[in-house]
């Protein structure tokens, strides 16, 4: 009975819950129990068993009364980069330790005023800065999927690895991640699994511990793409609060998954076939295409033609943010101090013992580029590319309803395999145009690699038209039938 | 009005230019909604996003761009409608973000003016460059503990602005003249309580030095001088500080320097080498402000009459002299005050009374307009008891003293006292004859030529009448019998 429960999607369990077919506290027992068993995946940060059976206890009451909020008792994974109110947050970060705010998201309040439950604190990288979940302070998370035949550790992708794994395991019925430069589709996209980045503006910052502001959104990792649907419409919103975020109406987000895409018009993008693009992802791509065509759309070719740069003014702009929304880590308000004989060497041994190498990579970068004598050739010239690759999206998008992308250029790698940090951002290549253009874009199952690894194809959709990515994503979901799970092993 | 200072090798002119800090009267802070009372307890008035704490994000308050709108337009200075927010990155432990929140390219008010008013009564005007808002840090205490340092974050995010001149200023008066004008401005304006002992206003003095009429010299700046007192001593100590060395062949070397109050003395804090780099870049947070030039418009519309209108006015309209109505509008309350009086009244006699007895009075006392003991009404009342001749301005002088000892009517002390003056021509008549029979040398003497003495029989005869006889009269009569 207890698998059986964590099987199932969000939708799903909702409907379970609202029939009393079981109580919210019974489905809060069996994934805390699944998170036990999982331990070795090292999805979470902080589990909050007595909290999560706490707030079922208050659903199952509400369920009852009839005064159920939409995610009435369901239990969630949060990444532990939203602040949440009297529970360790830490941003998988040495320099947070000890750090509980007095303070909740604005995101995940809205959860919790609809009556879901938060498990615990998802694994993540360190302030959100990789791609493979093994910047954590507390460890690297493990890929519940293992390539065919073979037991080596392969990576969730990041940042919201334990998010990811968390979902692909069964170990929460669904969970928020974030995503500056990828951090939701792309692990999504590595444990088959849906993920989608909002547009920017359209969920509120605020309570998200910030790495680059500019870019990042906040946005659900779910088993379906129905689940991320629901979902994003409880977490979406103006909030004053944010100052970038936007005034606009959420529609509702269930009711424009039809699946039919007759009159709308996909763009594929030339300038995405990257030299070098495994042929699995090529065939998955076109396929994709196909599965879309049916479902209906014309399917185009488009031009994004700065594409190139993304990446270079990526990762010129999001470490020149990080390097000063980070700065407020100095050891003496909260978190971690390491005294030293004067302020500057306080300041030195906190933030040198307390960041990650990563993290002080980024830092160094961003500090860089921002220099007298330097901003212009840098963080000046990313900004214009900045400019003129939301330029290219605008273009494209006066002929396309959506564009139709590998979400990464492979599937996941094996913990450790790419040392380089380069090699590493270079896996950020499909998803970082989406968080530079500010547009929606999330990332769903295609199918299995040869090796049995899952594959995800992404969509990307006009600014605050979640609705119409979904609805291709839901299309493709239909068409794809991805219902692989990964063995169990970590049971064993 | 140049002013030269004399050196060994000849004479030198000074360029002083002034940034001044400005904290913008709002009973909240410039991005959060914490409270801004001067004097709380340590850390009474600070929110998580003063602290800098993770994932606490900046809202700008609306009231705050209104007073810097409003601080622009009084000093006729161009309104930015789009303005950005940059992050100015430095570590500091009162500084909770590791940056402060300031307008570095693009900031809310551009090119306006000020007015100085000089003591001959003329004005020179100083162009300011620009006006900015940007957030406060909070401020360290390291005298609380042998070997720590305390940090009350009270202060760490109240609104400044930074109203900046161009280097306009010639002498340590002009700049003493700008602060003070300034600070007159704002505090009609309503933006800034002007109290510099509170902190409310700071100025970071730029002072070079240059032969008359040669380009700008390397200039110095002198960060953080709280009172008008010190701008000047520290402009003063600086200059020759320059000079001296410009004089020994040396060179100025562009640097930062600290104003030591307690010795009178700048001194070099760091150098334009290790002058701190930044890295200004837009805040990601805010998104740029922009203006509704009708909203702009009301604020515009709303705006109080401004000292040099009100100067003005009181020149044309009451016909006194350009720097009286300058000392009467240095304040509202004061002009206010003048106008009260003067309506309807004879205004040279209301200013010189105002400027007088009165403003001494509230000197003595330590008092201000606002809690004096004499009312508008009163003092106008004693002016109505000068002008019809009740009493004469001697006597109004002992009146006014009794008015503001007991709070008295100056009627009711002019009945009390008998102080009414005697317009009697026959009773000052006769007083004349008794002062003339029992001088009649001095008689001669005048009569033969020595016009002097007619202030001596004036001062005999009202001596004889108490001071209560009318003195036009004394004057009429005793002349026509000295002339006899």
């Amino acid at each position: 009975m207890a698998s059986e429960l964590t099987r199932l999607s969000l939708a799903e369990a909702r409907e379970g819950l609202r029939a009393r077919k079981f109580s919210a506290v019974e489905l809060t027992r069996a994934y805390l129990g699944a998170m036990e068993a999982a331990r070795g995946l090292n999805a979470y940060i902080t589990e909050t068993p007595d909290l999560a059976l706490e707030a079922a206890a208050a659903s199952d009451a509400r369920l009852a009364s009839g005064a159920a909020g939409s995610l009435e008792g369901l239990p969630l994974a949060i990444k532990d980069l939203y602040c949440t109110k009297g529970v360790l947050t830490t941003a998988a970060s040495h320099i947070l330790d000890g750090f509980t705010p007095t303070y909740e998201s604005t995101v995940t309040t809205s959860l919790w005023r609809e009556g879901a439950v938060m498990l615990g604190k998802a694994n993540m990288d360190e302030f959100a800065m990789g791609g493979s979940n093994e910047n954590s302070y507390y460890g690297p998370v493990v890929n519940p999927w293992r390539r065919n035949g073979d037991t080596a550790a392969l990576v969730p992708g990041g940042s919201s690895g334990g998010s990811a794994a968390a979902v692909a395991a069964d170990l929460c019925v669904a969970a928020l991640g974030t995503d500056t430069g990828g951090s939701i589709r792309q692990p999504a996209a590595f444990t088959g699994t849906v993920g989608i980045k909002p547009t920017y503006g359209r969920c509120s910052r605020f309570g998200i511990i910030a790495f680059a502001s500019s870019l990042e959104q906040a946005g659900p990792m779910t088993k379906t793409v129905t689940d991320a649907a629901i979902l994003l419409g409880a977490i979406a919103g103006h909030d004053p609060h944010d100052s970038t975020s936007v005034p606009v109406p959420v529609p509702d987000y269930t009711a424009a998954l039809t699946g039919d895409l007759r009159g709308k018009k996909i763009g594929i993008p030339r300038e995405y076939r990257v030299d070098g693009m495994p042929a699995e992802i090529e065939k998955w791509w076109q396929q994709g295409a196909d599965w879309l065509r049916a479902a209906g759309a014309e399917v185009v070719e488009v031009s994004l033609p700065h594409s190139k740069y993304a990446l270079p003014a990526y990762y010129i702009v999001a470490p020149a943010e990080a390097s000063s929304n980070l700065a407020r880590y100095d050891g003496v308000r909260f978190g971690l101090r390491v005294p030293g004989k004067d302020l500057t060497e306080m300041y030195e041994n906190t933030r040198g013992q307390g960041f990650g190498a990563e993290v002080r990579r980024r830092i160094l970068i961003g500090t860089y580029v921002l220099s007298a004598g330097y901003y212009d050739a840098y963080y000046t010239r990313a900004q214009k590319l900045r400019r003129l690759i939301a330029n290219d999206f605008e273009t494209a998008f006066e002929t396309v309803d959506a564009i139709l992308a590998p979400t990464t250029p492979s599937a996941a790698f094996a913990s450790g395999e790419k040392a380089d940090p380069i090699a590493m951002y270079l896996g950020d290549v499909f998803t970082v145009t989406a968080n530079l253009a500010g547009l929606p874009a999330m990332s769903v199952p295609a199918g299995l690699s040869a090796e049995g690894l899952p594959l995800g194809l992404q969509v990307i959709g006009k600014a605050f038209d979640e609705a119409g990515v979904l609805n291709v994503g839901y299309a493709l979901e239909r068409a794809a039938a991805f219902n692989a799970k990964p063995a169990a092993w970590w049971r064993a | 009005m140049s002013e030269l200072i004399k050196g060994a090798t000849g004479d030198w002119e000074m360029v002083i230019g002034l940034e001044v800090h400005a904290q913008v009267v709002s009973n909240a802070k410039l991005f959060s909604g914490a409270a801004t009372a001067f004097g709380a307890p340590p850390n009474s008035q600070v929110s998580t996003v003063d602290a800098g704490f993770p994932g606490m994000l900046p809202v700008i308050n609306g009231y705050c761009v209104e007073q810097a709108v409003r601080t622009g337009l009084g000093l006729k200075a161009k309104i930015n409608l789009t303005s950005v927010f940059d992050r100015k990155n430095y570590f500091y432990a009162d500084l909770p973000n590791g940056y402060q929140i300031s307008q570095y390219k693009d900031p809310i008010v551009g090119e306006g003016r000020l007015l100085l008013d000089m003591p001959d009564g003329s004005t020179r005007e100083i162009g300011i460059t620009r006006l900015h808002l940007e957030q406060d840090a909070g401020k360290s205490l390291h005298d609380q503990h042998p070997n720590l340092t305390f940090v009350d974050l009270n202060r760490a995010g109240v609104a400044l602005m930074e109203i900046v001149s161009e280097p306009d200023m010639r002498t340590a008066e002009e700049a003493a003249l700008y602060i003070t004008k300034l600070r007159t401005v704002l505090r009609y304006l309503g933006t800034c309580d002007g109290n510099m002992e509170e902190g409310s206003m700071r100025a970071d003095v730029n002072v070079s030095v240059r032969r008359p009429g040669a380009p700008f010299g390397t200039r110095c700046e002198i960060k953080n001088v709280n009172s008008i007192r010190f701008v000047r001593a520290a402009i003063e100590y600086e200059a020759r500080r320059q000079i001296d060395i410009l004089e020994d062949g040396g060179e100025i070397r562009q640097e930062t320097r600290l104003f030591d109050s307690v010795k009178g003395v700048t001194r070099s804090m760091r150098s334009k080498e290790d002058a701190h780099d930044y890295r200004y870049f837009p805040d990601p947070d805010l998104l740029p402000l922009v203006l509704d030039p009708e909203w702009v418009k009301t604020i515009e519309a709303g705006l109080p009459e401004l000292p040099d209108e009100k100067k003005a006015r009181l020149v044309a309209e009451y016909g006194i002299k350009p720097y009286d109505a300058w000392v009467l509008v240095a304040e509202r309350e004061p002009a206010d005050f003048f106008e009260a009086v003067a309506r309807g009244r004879d205004p040279k006699l209301a200013a010189s009374w105002i400027m007088g007895d009165y403003f001494a009075m509230l000197n003595r006392l330590g008092k201000s307009v606002a809690d004096s003991p004499v009312s508008a009404e009163s003092l106008g009342q004693l002016i109505d008891l000068i002008s019809d001749n009740t009493i004469s301005g001697r006597i109004a002088k002992e009146v006014f003293e009794a008015m503001v000892e007991t709070g008295k009517a100056p009627a009711t002390i002019v009945e009390e006292k008998g102080l009414r003056q005697v317009t009697d021509t026959g009773a000052i008549e006769t007083a004349i004859d008794d002062v003339l029979a029992r001088n009649q040398d001095k008689v001669a003497e005048y009569r033969s030529g020595k016009d002097k003495l007619f202030g001596f029989f004036v001062g005999q005869v009202m001596k004889a009448t108490q001071g209560k006889a009318n003195p036009a009269a004394v004057n009429d009569i005793l002349k026509a019998k000295l002339q006899g």
